[in-house]
């Protein structure tokens, strides 16, 4: 699996469905989930596949996660922040449902 | 003996709609496209079938989108049988104005275009807000739209991946990465097509050249005046969202997949794909007008691509005088076109004779 370059060792803690996930300061949602062995961060809403990050660098929208106050975000923009919590995301949202998230 | 029936310069979407076309009517024939880094139009557009405010000051125009909407279809459902893609084809569009201004100049254009297509004038319905809001109750604080039944979306990428699936099932040869720099004239009748090495890499009876930006260069040096340029134009998407919105508009549409698509701007930049901070919050201002909550929603991702245009907006359709069977095609729209290329322009590339009829679509109007 993925093994960690570098030597920050600055925890931060965070929350991706109610599992809590334990990362270093700096590293983005994408990279803390996989570091935590979470490969699985959404389901495509045109055929429910199971889809993760593939480009890293904001180009694919593989990534996609729901934080919470956020909404709708790529995980390999946004940098972890302690508290955070982070859930999938759910695929085509119901207009009206927007904006509780 | 040369190597095809026909070669066909550029895999966009005019090129794939004859390649397919040619395939399907039995002729051999081989495509020759270029990579990913090539100016492919083909992959940038929004996806509309349309007819209205096509036209003016040029009836066979309106007529000719107006037939190809007509054939639209029976070709996609052609395409989706034989490939089993869904080009999620609908039909059903609005022309809908932001302001005052535009609203006035929709109806005023749409009705010199009924003017001047005579029995061929087609029907349309104008909607002040509050019927349109009847049928569309997302609308913001807008004057109106115009309805026609003969307007409609589809995937266009979708479309384009089954016209090159298909035409390679029904024989047609397709070769990516493989820029043709020359078609010169054989001795003892035939054309051959010259790569970048300077290597012959096809024979054939005719050649069409419907390379987009890239024809200009190819079809110079064969007698053929080819005046085009690019319109850049750049599109917004957004966040998917559960379907609540069957028919596109001119500006707004929801795809397939729940992304809404937002446009489209018109710049004259050169051959610069590249989008720009204010063209994109003017499209998204104007959008937000019509549509008040596209504001609750996130942008995905923005892009730029290059209409093929012609100073008139209509298609350039021509063969060379002096190398006959040399024939070019270019046009913006090449997805409402499609269906037209396919199943008309492909019998005229057959026949080595563009009827009299549509030579109204030469570049010699652009002389008088
Ligand atoms: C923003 C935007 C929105 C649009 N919206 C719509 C719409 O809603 N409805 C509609 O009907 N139309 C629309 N269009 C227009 C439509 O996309 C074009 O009409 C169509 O793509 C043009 O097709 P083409 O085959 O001429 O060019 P392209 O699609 O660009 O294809 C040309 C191909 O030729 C290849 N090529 C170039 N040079 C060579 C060479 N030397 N050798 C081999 N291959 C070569 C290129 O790589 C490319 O693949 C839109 C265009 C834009 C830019
Ligand atoms: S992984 Fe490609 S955009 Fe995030």
């Amino acid at each position: 699996m993925f093994k960690r370059i570098g030597k920050n060792e600055q925890q931060v803690t965070f929350e991706f469905l109610h599992r809590t996930v334990i990362a270093r300061e700096g590293d983005t949602i994408a990279a803390a989930l996989l570091a935590a062995g979470i490969l699985e961060f959404r389901q495509a809403p045109e055929d429910q596949s199971r889809r993760g990050p593939y480009c890293m660098i904001g180009n694919c929208f593989e990534c996609l996660v729901q934080i919470e106050g956020l909404g709708s975000r790529q995980a390999c923009r946004e940098r972890v922040r302690n508290g955070m919590r982070v859930k999938p995301h759910r695929g085509r949202i119901e207009l009206e449902e927007h904006d509780e998230t | 003996m040369a190597d095809y029936d026909v070669a066909i310069v550029g895999g966009g979407l005019l090129g794939s709609a004859f390649g397919w076309g040619m395939a399907r009517a039995g002729q051999s024939c081989v495509v020759f496209d270029e990579g990913d880094n090539a100016i492919r139009t083909a992959r940038g557009n929004f996806g509309l079938v349309w007819v209205q405010g096509k036209g003016a000051g040029m009836p066979a125009y309106a007529a000719w989108s107006m037939k190809s909407t007509q054939l639209w279809s029976g070709f996609a459902a052609e395409l989706q049988d034989s490939t089993g893609m869904d080009l999620h084809y609908v039909k059903g569009g609005y022309d809908i104005a932001a302001d005052e201004e535009e609203y006035r100049q929709s109806i005023s254009r749409l009705q010199q275009i009924q003017d001047e297509m005579g029995s061929g004038a087609y029907t349309y319905e104008i909607l002040d807000n509050a019927q349109l809001k009847s049928v569309m109750p997302l609308i913001g604080d807008i004057p109106g739209a115009i309805y026609t039944e003969h307007d409609g979306h589809c995937n266009p990428l979708t479309l384009l991946r089954a016209l090159h699936q298909d035409m390679q099932k029904r024989g047609a040869q397709y070769r990516p990465n493989s820029p043709v720099t020359e078609v010169r004239q054989q001795t003892g009748g035939g054309y051959e097509l010259v790569d970048q090495a300077g290597q012959i890499v096809a024979s054939a009876a005719r050649v069409v050249i419907s390379a987009g930006h890239g024809s200009t260069r190819l079809a110079e040096p064969l007698g053929i005046d080819l005046p085009i340029y690019a319109d850049q134009g750049q599109v917004l998407v957004s966040e998917k969202v559960a379907p609540i919105m069957q028919y596109p508009t001119t500006g707004v549409r929801q795809t397939d997949n729940g992304s809404f698509l937002l446009g489209v701007s018109s710049k004259d930049v050169g051959l610069d794909t590249r989008t720009d901070l204010t063209t994109l919050a003017g499209i998204a201002k104007r959008c937000i007008r019509i549509f008040p909550f596209l504001a609750r929603l996130r942008l995905q991702r923005a892009w730029g691509a290059l209409r093929v245009m012609t100073p008139d907006g209509c298609p350039v359709y021509q063969q060379s005088a002096t190398y006959p069977g040399v024939f070019s095609f270019a046009c913006h729209s090449g997805v409402t076109l499609a269906a037209c290329h396919a199943l008309e322009v492909t019998k005229w590339i057959m026949d080595g004779d563009i009827p009299a009829a549509f030579e109204v679509f030469h570049p010699r109007r652009f002389h008088v």
